[in-house]
């Protein structure tokens, strides 16, 4: 009897055609195509980039591990005896199972695999086999197998700013280049001292994970969608403010500043912009915005990515870092891991927690990141030859004094195309 | 203190949120007070950050007013099934009490999914007109995953 394996599998939408040579243009069945889901695993996640794994305050002692995913591989992120982290493909090289199953712990000096009991050190490499020489001399492994042959494929890890990331291939340029000096130096700027994890949330999404990553990426939706930025001056896109691109479109920082608008004051209102609710909504209780400038420089907001899944978020003393799994074509995790830093005084701990209000599944301002994904997902759904239009500010990616531009969504297709080979 | 009474305020507090009357939600806790919703896994670590946080009835008016005026998100409901009270501990008129709740949030499609499972951890007394009222509800879900988004407060 024929078995046939590519059943229901659906024939790819298309083999990486642009419709356009423009980034400006994106068609939909990158959304869409499970092919080029696949594509995306070996292209880039298991390819030359650095995909967040934990915090180096996750894991602090010998032994401490946690468990991540690199696109749809499972990994874990372990500290050494030395002090280094390091990381591997959590997948017994014995019969695949998961060598860890849960979200961490502490492991002493090894890990076993709970199905037979194979062990791996500390670096990843296969160091015990139960009952290797079999019972008796009879059964066991062959007297020529080579441990050293199959150990979990390993992760070249580096960390940065107490950040770990992780990657596949030998290729990937040191992490500092990869995001470029500017984004560099706005990670820099926030992630500047201890830190300590205040809470963690998990956020499934009804979208493929490129619409989040846009969306994040995405300047000008921020003040018009999200009525709460407007109107209690978050940002406003007619703030001081702007957004800076890598060079190879895929890290970006934008940032809004506190300052007055002044003679852009009334371009909302102007524009009858739904956003704009000023006078219709006040809070009863205000101290949800009671916030302190922290880092001295009168930037009030900063959201920062790095290609292809990690998002570093400061608005006002609420301080997140988000990281984007994806799920399968049209599913996504974002894990949100809220922070302060470990010397906060009771009182910024009081002002954190409540301005975590802002933020993650029930945030005042990124709820609506929740469900817009979604809409664009089905709105799409008929659609997988056309195009979206990508245009505000122009067709390049390079940094912009404004946020009423796509540029860094224009640098993110630009990675991707890149990696993608499209 | 009376498992009825308790019973009652749970049963008001579902009521108040399944049929849309958002604007009732924060008259049923004292001022100041504390309605935190995070989860299990955060408690046990220490961990004390909250999807939402309140420690003012007005903060709680903001999130009914936010959710009315100001956010945005498909259309949807709840329907809540609250266990019974336990009463954890008493002190100077200030009940300690858990209840266990399940959440089921129906989509303007018609999806009616389980979207959250989790115990109530309150300290309860009575206001001024002997009403029992909360000083403080923790809202410890058992999971960490939160679908798509949360308007609407647990």
């Amino acid at each position: 009897m024929d078995i046939r394996h590519d059943e229901g599998l659906k024939e790819p939408v298309s083999n990486g055609i642009w419709p356009e040579e423009s980034l400006a243009r994106v068609p939909y069945w990158v959304y869409q195509d499970e092919a080029n889901y696949k594509r995306e695993m070996e292209r880039l996640f298991e390819a030359a980039t650095w995909n967040f794994v934990c915090l180096e305050a996750d894991i602090p002692n010998k032994g401490d591990y946690r468990t991540n995913h690199v696109g749809i591989m499972p990994v874990i992120a372990v500290r050494a005896a030395d002090g280094s982290i390091n990381c591997f493909e959590n997948r017994c090289s014995h019969r695949g199972a998961l060598i860890a199953f849960d979200d961490g712990g502490n492991v002493g000096n090894q890990f076993r695999c709970v199905y037979h009991s194979w062990s791996y050190d500390l670096s990843g490499n296969l160091r015990g086999i139960a009952f290797e020489r079999g019972i008796n001399g009879v059964g066991g492994m062959p007297k020529d197998f080579c441990r050293d042959d199959f150990s979990p494929r390993k992760l070249r890890t580096t960390t940065l700013a107490g950040l770990v990331f992780a990657t596949l291939s030998p290729d990937t340029p040191p992490i500092e280049e990869y995001i470029g000096a500017e984004v560099l130096g706005r990670l820099k700027r926030v992630l500047n001292r201890p830190i300590r994890v205040m809470g963690r949330f998990v956020q499934p999404l009804p979208n493929n994970w490129k619409l989040y990553v846009e969306n994040v990426k995405d300047t000008y939706h921020a003040s018009i969608l999200h009525t709460f930025l407007t109107t209690f001056r978050i940002s406003r896109l007619t703030q001081g403010g702007g957004v800076l691109v890598s060079a190879d479109g895929g890290s970006h920082s934008s940032y809004t500043i506190a300052v007055p608008e002044g003679a852009n004051a009334n371009a909302y209102k102007e524009q009858q912009i739904r956003s704009d609710q000023d006078g219709k909504f006040e809070l009863a209780d205000p101290s949800v915005l009671d916030s302190v400038e922290e880092f001295g420089d009168h930037i009030q907001l900063q959201i920062l990515s790095v290609f292809p899944g990690f998002i570093l978020q400061q608005i006002h003393n609420c301080l997140a870092v988000r990281h984007v799994v994806p799920r399968g074509v049209g599913k996504m995790d974002l894990v949100w891991t809220y922070f302060g830093f470990a010397d906060d005084t009771p009182e910024m701990n009081r002002r954190r927690l409540k301005q975590q209000n802002l933020v993650g599944p029930a945030g005042f301002i990124s709820m609506e990141d929740g469900c817009i994904g979604g809409f664009v997902q089905r709105g799409t759904a008929a659609a997988a030859d056309e195009v979206s239009v990508i245009e505000m500010g122009g067709s390049t990616t390079e940094s912009q004094a404004t946020r009423a531009t796509e540029a860094s969504v224009r640098g993110f297709w630009k990675a991707y195309r890149r990696y993608m080979g499209y | 203190m009376d498992i009825a009474r308790l019973v009652e305020l749970n049963a008001a507090y579902a009521r108040v949120i399944d049929t849309e009357q958002f604007e009732e939600w924060p008259k049923l806790f004292h001022d100041p007070c504390l309605y935190k919703l995070t989860t299990a896994e955060n408690v046990e670590r220490g961990l004390e950050g909250g999807l939402i946080y309140a420690d003012t009835r007005g903060m709680l008016e903001d999130r009914v007013s936010s959710l009315r005026k100001v956010n945005i998100y498909e259309r949807q409901r709840y329907r809540h099934i609250v266990g019974l009270p336990v009463v954890l501990g008493q002190q100077n008129g200030t009940a300690e009490v858990e209840t266990p709740f399940l959440i089921v949030r129906i989509m303007r499609e018609g999806d009616m999914d389980v979207f959250a499972t989790g115990c109530y951890r309150d300290k309860v007394k009575p206001d001024a007109s002997g009403a029992l009222r909360f000083s403080e509800r923790i809202v410890i879900c058992d999971g960490r995953r939160f679908d798509t988004l949360v308007a609407i407060p647990f």
